[in-house]
C-alpha cells in the first residue's frame, strides 16, 4: 500500500504524472513539449505511402528530435489488438511503426519499445499483424502485455468516473510515449482512434465497459498524455470494426495525422472518416474537460499533399 | 556374455520418451510443431486404439505396433514408451536416494499377482469401450493419467518458475522470457489426478510396478501378449548360484529365484535382473519350446515405513497447488447482472463433430488443454455428465476460440478431435450466441458498450439502434460459429449478457454476406 500512497501524494502534489517504478526510480514520463514550441498544432498528410507520409509530417513538425532526445527510451503504442493480416487494417500499419522506430533510433534513442494489450491471443497478434517483424527489423523491442504482472496500479487524477487503472509498466518506465493508433470503425465507440487506443495501455478494460465507456476513455486521455500522436489512416476499416470481417471492409485512404493534442488528432481523423467529432462522445467529453481541442478551425493546421 | 547393453538401452529410451512426452505437455512457449507431437505420441496404446476405432483408418495403428513389439520382446512398452510407467521408475529411483547409502537398492520379493482384480478391470474397461463409452479408459489409461498430472501439476510449477525469471529479466528491460497467466485448474479437478498420483507414488516406491500389474488395463492386456513373447528373460538353472539378487531387483516382483521361474505376464522388460546377476545366469533369449508352469506362491513383501514422507510431501504439494489455483481473484464487481446464463449444453471443441462422439472418444489426456493458445479449452468436471468426466470443454469465461486457429484439431491422439482445415473450421458452428438484454450494460446503464460485437469475427453479433444514440447488440445465429469471443468479452458480472449455448451436434454456419468494397466517401482531400 505504501507504493500506492506514494503515487497518490506525488501526483496530488503535482510533481508529475509519474509512477513509482519497480526498480525504485521515479517515472520520467512527461507531457510533450509545450505547444508553442512547435510550428503547428496538427499536421495532416494525404496521398503517400505510410512511411513517406510520416517522413514528410515529422519533418514539418521539426523532426523527431523535437520529441526524442539522445539516450532516451521511447515506447510506441500501436493498435495490435487483432489476429489479422496488415491488409485487413485491424492493426496499425507495420511500415509506419517501422519508420517511426527508425526516426527515433536515428535521433539517438537508447531503446524503442513496442507493445499492446491485445484482444486476440497476443502472440498471434504480434506475429500476424506484421508488427513484430517490422519492429525487429528496425531495431526496436517488442514488449509483452499479456499478463497482469506487467501492469502497475495508478490513481487517475482528474477522472470523473475512472479513478484507478493498472497501466503497463513500460509506459511508466519510458521517457517518450508515442501513440500510434489506426483509424477504424468501432462497434462500441463508433470510431477508434488515438484516445481509444490508450485502452491498450491498461489491464482491466471490462471495468471501463461497465462504467460509461466514453467517459472512462475521456478520463484516461486527460491523465495519460502521449508525447506525440500519429494516426494511421492509410488503410481504413469503414465498417464491421474494430476487428473487421474481410478485406472488403477496408478503404485505401492514404492519410496520416500528427499532433501532440490527442483530442485534435482524434477530431481530424474523425473528419477523414466522414463523421463529426462532436458526435463521438469520448471526443466531445475530452474536449469539454479541457484535455485537448476538437475545434479544428481554431487550430494551426499544416496540410501536406503528396 | 552379460547383456548389460539392454538395460542401458531401456534407460536411455525411457528417458527420451518420458522427457519428450512430458515436454509436449509443458511446452509453454509452444515450440513443438503439431507433426512432432503426433509422431511422438503415435505409439501411445489407448489413444491409438481409440483413434483406430473412431476413424477406422490404418494410418493409426500405433497400438498394433505395440502389440507386435510385446509379442516379440515382452512389455517393453511399459518400460520405455508408457510415460506413467517411466514416471514410476523415476519415483522408485528417487526414493532410493532417501535411503542410507548401503541400502540404495531395490529390495523386492516375488509376489502373487492379483489375477481376478486385474482381469476384471481389463474386462470392464474393454466392455464399456465396446459399448461406446471411454469413461474407464479416461480414468485408467496411463498416458491420459500422465497427461493430466503434468498439465494440472507440473505445468503450473514450470509457469511459476518462468514468471519468476520473467520478473527478473523485465527489470533489465529484457522480455525474451515473458510472463504467462495460466487459467487455474479448478480445485475439484485435482481430486482424481491427485489420488492417481498418490497411488502410483506409493505403489512405485513400495512395490515397484504393482500399479502396472494390477490397476492398469493396458499393462494387463499387454501381459496376455508378453506371456507368449518370442524373446524373454530366462534364468539358466545350470549357472544360477541361488543368490536371489535377480528377485530382489525385479520391479514387477515376478521372479522366483528359488524355482528359477519368471512370470512373463508381469515382466516389464526392465532388464535389472540381467545386470545384477554376478554369474551371468540371467539372459534375454528366445523362448524355449516348453512354456514354464505357473509360479508358486511366495509371501508378500512388507511395507517399508521410510517412504511415508514421500506421501506426506506429495499431499502438501497438492494442497499448495490448490492454493495456487485459488490465488487469482476476480476484480470486485461494480454493478451486478441479474439473469443467470441458461446454458443447456456445454460446448465441445471444433473437429469433435458433437458432444456424444466427443465423449465417446476422448480419454481426457488434456493435451488439447495444454496446447490451446487462448486457454479456452479447460477440463470439465461434470458439465458433460459422468461420461465426460475431466474431458475438455470450451470455457468462454477463460478464453475464446481463435478464429484462425486449428491447433487442437491437429494434435488429438485419440481422434476425439479430428483434423479440420482452417476454411472448414471457420464454418463449424459449435453453439449459438444468446443475448440476455436484461443483463446488458446498454440496457441497464444506458451507456455504450458493444464489447461482444467488437470481438465477433463474423459480426454475427452486431449493433442496432437503441434509445437515443445508443446501440445495442443483436445476434444473427446463421453466421455465428460459437467461438465465444462475445461471451468472453462481455464485461457484466456475475452473469454474462451474452453466452454460447452448445450444439449437441456441430452445425454448418453460413458464411458472412460478402459486402461490396468499402470506399473513401469524403470528397475534399482535407475535410477540415
Amino acid at each position: 500500500m505504501k507504493r500506492r500512497d506514494f503515487i497518490r501524494r506525488s501526483v496530488g502534489a503535482g510533481v508529475a504524472a509519474g509512477a513509482f517504478m519497480a526498480t525504485g526510480g521515479i517515472g520520467r514520463l512527461m507531457a510533450g513539449p509545450a505547444r508553442q514550441e512547435l510550428p503547428y498544432d496538427l499536421i495532416a498528410v494525404r496521398g503517400g505511402e505510410p512511411d513517406v507520409m510520416f517522413d514528410r509530417g515529422i519533418r514539418a513538425l521539426g523532426g523527431i528530435g523535437r520529441f526524442v532526445k539522445k539516450g532516451q527510451s521511447v515506447v510506441i503504442k500501436p493498435n495490435i489488438g487483432w489476429d489479422v493480416t496488415p491488409e485487413r487494417a485491424g492493426n496499425t500499419n507495420p511500415l509506419l511503426v517501422k519508420q517511426i522506430i527508425k526516426h527515433c533510433l536515428d535521433a539517438g534513442a537508447k531503446d524503442v519499445f513496442v507493445f499492446d494489450n491485445t484482444c486476440d491471443d497476443w502472440i498471434k497478434c504480434y506475429r500476424n499483424s506484421g508488427i513484430e517483424k517490422a519492429v525487429k527489423d528496425a531495431g526496436g523491442k517488442m514488449v509483452p502485455g499479456n499478463s497482469k504482472g506487467y501492469y502497475q496500479d495508478l490513481t487517475v487524477t482528474g477522472g470523473k468516473v475512472l479513478k484507478t487503472v493498472a497501466e503497463h509498466e513500460i509506459i511508466l518506465k519510458s521517457d517518450v510515449f508515442i501513440n500510434v493508433p489506426i483509424l477504424k470503425h468501432h462497434s462500441s465507440t463508433r470510431l477508434t482512434i488515438a484516445m481509444k487506443n490508450l485502452m491498450g495501455n491498461v489491464w482491466d478494460r471490462g471495468w471501463w465497459h461497465r462504467n460509461d465507456l466514453h467517459q472512462c476513455i475521456a478520463d484516461f486521455a486527460g491523465f495519460r498524455k502521449p508525447t506525440l500522436n500519429v494516426v494511421d489512416a492509410y488503410n481504413v476499416m469503414k465498417r464491421n470494426g474494430p476487428r473487421g470481417v474481410s478485406v472488403q471492409d477496408v478503404a485505401n485512404m492514404k492519410a496520416l495525422v500528427l499532433s501532440t493534442d490527442i483530442v485534435a488528432a482524434d477530431a481530424a481523423a474523425t473528419k477523414f472518416f466522414g463523421s463529426e467529432p462532436s458526435e463521438i462522445n469520448h471526443i466531445r467529453y475530452a474536449h469539454e474537460m479541457g484535455s485537448g481541442n476538437m475545434d479544428l478551425d481554431s487550430l494551426n493546421i499544416h496540410r501536406i499533399s503528396i | 556374455m552379460k547383456q548389460t547393453i539392454l538395460r542401458k538401452l531401456r534407460v536411455v529410451l525411457a528417458l527420451v520418451f518420458g522427457l519428450v512426452i512430458a515436454f509436449i505437455f509443458i511446452d509453454i512457449r509452444q515450440f513443438l510443431p503439431e507433426k512432432f507431437i503426433t509422431t511422438a505420441l503415435y505409439l501411445q496404446f489407448a489413444p491409438s486404439l481409440i483413434k483406430f476405432i473412431t476413424t477406422f483408418s490404418f494410418a493409426y495403428i500405433g497400438f498394433v505396433v505395440v502389440l507386435l513389439l510385446t509379442a516379440l520382446f515382452g512389455r517393453v512398452y511399459c518400460s520405455v514408451i508408457c510415460p506413467l510407467g517411466i514416471l514410476q521408475d523415476v519415483f522408485t529411483r528417487v526414493s532410493l536416494l532417501f535411503r542410507k547409502k548401503r541400502k540404495r537398492k531395490i529390495r523386492n520379493r516375488y509376489s502373487k499377482p492379483f489375477q481376478i482384480l486385474r482381469y476384471s478391470i481389463l474386462a470392464v474397461t474393454a466392455v464399456t469401450l465396446i459399448a461406446g463409452t471411454s469413461l474407464l479408459v479416461n480414468l485408467l489409461d496411463p498416458y491420459s493419467n500422465f497427461g493430466r498430472m503434468v498439465t494440472y501439476m507440473a505445468k503450473p510449477l514450470v509457469i511459476g518458475l518462468n514468471n519468476l525469471l520473467a520478473g527478473g529479466f523485465k527489470e533489465l528491460n529484457l522480455y525474451f522470457i515473458y510472463r504467462i497467466d495460466m487459467v487455474p485448474v479448478r480445485t475439484v479437478l485435482y481430486i482424481f489426478p491427485g489420488i492417481m498420483l498418490g497411488l502410483v507414488l506409493v505403489l512405485s516406491v513400495t512395490r515397484g510396478r504393482l500399479y502396472c500389474n494390477t490397476v492398469c488395463p493396458v499393462g494387463t492386456l499387454l501381459g496376455l501378449f508378453s506371456s507368449r513373447s518370442l524373446f524373454r528373460i530366462r534364468i539358466d538353472a545350470s549357472a544360477c548360484n541361488q543368490c536371489s539378487l535377480c528377485e530382489k531387483v525385479c520391479k514387477a516382483e515376478c521372479i522366483d529365484y528359488k524355482e528359477g521361474i519368471i512370470d512373463y505376464d508381469r515382466c516389464v522388460a526392465c532388464f535389472n535382473c540381467i545386470n545384477v546377476c554376478k554369474v551371468s545366469a540371467v539372459g534375454f533369449r528366445m523362448k524355449p519350446l516348453v512354456i514354464p508352469a505357473h509360479p508358486g506362491t511366495v509371501e508378500l513383501a512388507g511395507v517399508d515405513g521410510g517412504k511415508r514422507r514421500f506421501l506426506a510431501g506429495s499431499l502438501a504439494w497438492l494442497l499448495g497447488m490448490a492454493g495456487i489455483s485459488m490465488a487469482q481473484k476476480s476484480p470486485v464487481p461494480t454493478k451486478q447482472s441479474t439473469v443467470p446464463e441458461n446454458r443447456t449444453l456445454p460446448v465441445c471443441p471444433p473437429g469433435s463433430t458433437g458432444i456424444d462422439p466427443f465423449n465417446d472418444a476422448c480419454t481426457a489426456c488434456t493435451l488439447c488443454v495444454s496446447v490451446c493458445p487462448t486457454q479456452v479449452l479447460q477440463p470439465s468436471f461434470l458439465e458433460y455428465g459422468l461420461v465426460g468426466f475431466m474431458q475438455p470443454r470450451m470455457d468462454y469465461h477463460s478464453g475464446f476460440c481463435n478464429y484462425d486457429c486449428v491447433k487442437c484439431t491437429e494434435i488429438c491422439p485419440t481422434g476425439a478431435i479430428m483434423p479440420a482445415r482452417l476454411e472448414d473450421k471457420q464454418l463449424i458452428q459449435l453453439g449459438k450466441a444468446i443475448f440476455i438484454r436484461d443483463n446488458c450494460i446498454v440496457h441497464t446503464e444506458k451507456t455504450d458498450c458493444g464489447a461482444c460485437s467488437e470481438h465477433c469475427p463474423t459480426k454475427a453479433v452486431y449493433m442496432v439502434p437503441y434509445e437515443g444514440t445508443l446501440l445495442i447488440p443483436e445476434v444473427n445465429e446463421d453466421i455465428c460459429v460459437g467461438c465465444g469471443a462475445c461471451e468472453y468479452a462481455c464485461p457484466t458480472v456475475p452473469y454474462k449478457a451474452i453466452f454460447v449455448d452448445g450444439n449437441a451436434f456441430h452445425q454448418l454456419a453460413k458464411k458472412p454476406d460478402e459486402q461490396e468494397k468499402a470506399e473513401v466517401r469524403i470528397e475534399e482531400e482535407f475535410p477540415f
